[in-house]
């Protein structure tokens, strides 16, 4: 059995960490309601970065696992940002030095007709 | 006796504990790299938040409720079998099915009624990546759901009791995608 998770906390923690989970999903579905596209981007995102912390922290333990886990998984965060920096600037302009992007497909905003 | 596998500690972690951690650490290239791809695009088209409008939130909403309790019930499982109390860590486990078992079936509800809508994978970019990010980590909680029951099936014979925290670490993952999903998809609009 896991020599760490003696030190991860009682029930009543993992309860006051799920109801602050909580707490933070309410506030991430009615932040948008007031239309404030900055605060919906925090209340969406900002959020989503809180929870996930919290999760990984005391639900999963990392907070006692040795550090070669932290290392591993920020490994692979760093991955994917990598992979986006490289990615991203093609995917996201349209035009560029001598280039214009081809239309390859046209969106459709109304459902098919049924 | 015990396989040696399952004892020695190269890393400093037990063995299932750290194949789990590499298996974590792929899925967060396979979801990162979706996700990004997504962010990416949603970037470059702001016209998705049309499309995006037609998700439900407050469903959406719900199903990250079920999983941030399934959690809490996964992780009190894990605090059971550390306990060395194998029947009650099981019961948590069906408890965490449970909430695999709703997700999936608000989740089966959700496309049912965007299909009837006539919003399908092919309909746009934004339907082929809502459908596949989502697909996908359904996919992966009907995955963790079976060998939850697996697990469960021997914890509540007090046996191979470490395996509840490996299954516990894998959900806790799940769980954290759908935290990103749940903004990405449903929230902005």
């Amino acid at each position: 059995m896991s020599e760490h998770a003696e030190h991860a906390g009682d029930e009543t923690n993992y309860v006051k960490i799920w109801a602050t989970l909580l707490c933070l999903l309410i506030v991430s579905i009615l932040g948008p309601f007031l239309g404030i596209k900055i605060v919906t981007l925090i209340a969406a995102f900002g959020i989503a970065i809180v929870k996930a912390y919290l999760v990984a922290k005391y639900f999963m333990h990392l907070n006692v696992e040795p550090r070669y886990a932290v290392y591993l998984l920020t490994t692979m965060l760093v991955l994917v940002l990598l992979f986006f920096a490289g990615t991203a600037p093609d995917v996201m302009k349209h035009e560029g030095t001598n280039w214009v992007k081809p239309v390859v497909h046209v969106e459709t905003h109304a459902p098919a007709q049924h | 006796m015990r396989p040696i596998a399952n004892t020695r500690m190269a890393a400093g972690i037990p063995t299932g504990r750290l194949a789990v951690w590499w298996v974590v650490a792929s899925e967060i290239v396979i979801f990162g790299g979706l996700l990004a791809s997504y962010i990416m695009h949603r970037i470059a088209h702001p016209e998705w938040g049309d499309q995006a409008a037609n998700t439900n939130v407050w469903l959406g909403g719900f199903n990250t409720f079920v999983l941030l309790t399934s959690s809490l019930t996964a992780v009190l499982s894990h605090k059971a079998a550390t306990a060395g109390n194998g029947p009650k860590a099981a019961r948590l486990l069906y408890a965490t099915c449970l909430g695999a078992v709703i997700f999936v079936c608000v989740k089966a509800f959700e496309w049912t009624t965007e299909i009837s809508h006539g919003y399908t994978i092919t309909s746009s970019t934004f339907w082929s990546f809502y459908y596949t990010a989502a697909g996908l980590h359904a996919l992966h909680v009907i995955a963790g759901a079976i060998i939850m029951l697996l697990v469960a099936e021997t914890a509540k014979k007090n046996l191979e009791l470490h395996r509840v925290e490996l299954i516990g670490i894998y959900w806790h993952f799940v769980d954290i995608v759908w935290i990103f999903l749940f903004p990405l998809l449903y929230i902005a609009k």
